[in-house]
């Protein structure tokens, strides 16, 4: 009999498509699991809503849940409930060794563009925060581009959402 | 399906406007790809275009739901007339001070047209909305960032000021008529001028260039009709 905990660990199998260093689980993407007569109901809500990889990602769910020899339901559910907060820890740490900064933790209040442009990061390569801000976007719609004054190397950050 | 029409709801048409101006805005944003006048703008259009279609894509899978259809059909399959979107989004503006005139007079409308939908009693819109919000709020930034950098030349605010005259009845037109003396308000604010008073450009005619554009969006998906395999 599969269990909650069971689909749970499964998915955190599952890479984003994008930034394969991180899971689906530590995104914080996956907003319940349930199981009802024998078939798994996930619920999952994508980080930007013109994410290409939305289907991709259902299936890779169904996949998952199919190995553990159940059915899966996957909604996708357009709501406010996922900022970049939702990251985990462990996705945080993910994305700095990856060469990702993390985003910083959502502002009370309105993101504007002076704070975007002050919020100190801390370069993912040589640990300086004489960083700034290169292009409010990036390759992917998730990210911006960063440069180091110190190592001289541009690098990416997860925008705060 | 005619606007206004018995057959769509208020809310389907409200949404339906929304949808087909991200839709249409987000087309002519990805036609920098490429060309911007420099990479970091190729990279920054491109990301916009992709949110913006993104957003269609969820307010044509609300309206999809309730019509019983899908978000391709709403999105390609119908007339060109039958698209709500507003002219402003329909112009093809390959031109640079044109370009961030119109991005920063439409992010500007939106962000009141979103503030007003979060508040909605419906919770699907409200969320929805919400969600747009976030990744909207990087479109306003991109568009201040370059408001700041044309107002900080002579050449620059001449052209933008240019730009901003030609477009205000067009911007006038993609909010109801309860919003737009605030749109006035806050533009004059940024601008440090008065703006002229004009007649809207309303939603529901259409710029010739949308029939254009209309060919080439739906071109693929009609020469190869829903259901075919690759």
């Amino acid at each position: 009999m599969v269990t909650v905990d069971d689909v749970w660990a499964a998915l955190a199998e599952i890479p984003d498509p994008e930034i394969p260093v991180i899971s689906l689980v530590d995104l914080g993407v996956i907003k319940d699991v349930e199981i009802e007569d024998g078939k798994v109901r996930i619920e999952f809500t994508p980080t930007f809503m013109g994410c290409p990889a939305l289907e991709p990602m259902q299936r890779a769910m169904e996949a998952k849940v199919d190995e553990l020899g159940a059915t899966a339901e996957v909604r996708v559910v357009l709501d406010d409930s996922w900022s970049t907060d939702s990251i985990t820890p462990e996705g945080r740490e993910k994305l700095r060794l990856a060469g990702f900064a993390p985003p910083t933790p959502r502002p009370v209040g309105k993101l504007d563009l002076v704070q975007v442009q002050r919020a100190t990061f801390r370069c993912p390569y040589c640990g300086s925060t004489d960083t700034k801000l290169e292009n409010l976007f990036g390759p992917t719609p998730c990210r911006s581009i960063r440069y180091c004054d110190a190592c001289r190397q541009p690098f990416e950050q997860f925008k705060t959402l | 399906m005619e606007p206004g029409s018995e057959r769509v709801s208020e809310r389907a048409d409200l949404l339906l406007a929304i949808a087909d101006d991200e839709l249409v805005l987000g087309w002519r944003n990805s036609e920098w790809t490429g060309i911007a006048p420099f990479l970091e703008e190729d990279v920054a259009f491109s990301s916009i275009a992709q949110n913006e279609i993104g957003h269609a894509r969820a307010l044509y899978e609300l309206v999809a739901e309730e019509l019983g259809t899908t978000a391709d059909e709403l999105a390609f399959d119908r007339k060109p007339e039958e698209y709500r979107c507003s002219p402003l989004v329909e112009l093809r503006r390959l031109e640079w001070a044109r370009t961030i005139a119109r991005h920063w007079l439409y992010e500007t409308a939106d962000e009141m047209r979103l503030a007003a939908l979060k508040a909605s009693d419906d919770p699907e819109v409200a969320g929805v909305a919400a969600k747009m919000d976030r990744e909207e709020a990087y479109h306003r930034m991109h568009a201040e960032m370059w408001v700041d950098r044309l107002l900080s030349s002579d050449e620059g605010r001449a052209r933008l000021s240019e730009a901003i005259d030609e477009l205000w009845p067009y911007a006038l037109g993609v909010l109801d008529e309860e919003l737009r003396p605030e749109l006035r308000q806050r533009a004059e604010e940024r601008l440090g001028r008065k703006l002229p008073e004009v007649e809207p450009v309303p939603r529901g005619v259409h710029e010739a260039e949308l029939a254009e554009l209309w060919e080439e969006m739906t071109m693929v998906r009609r020469s190869a009709p829903a259901g075919t395999q690759w």
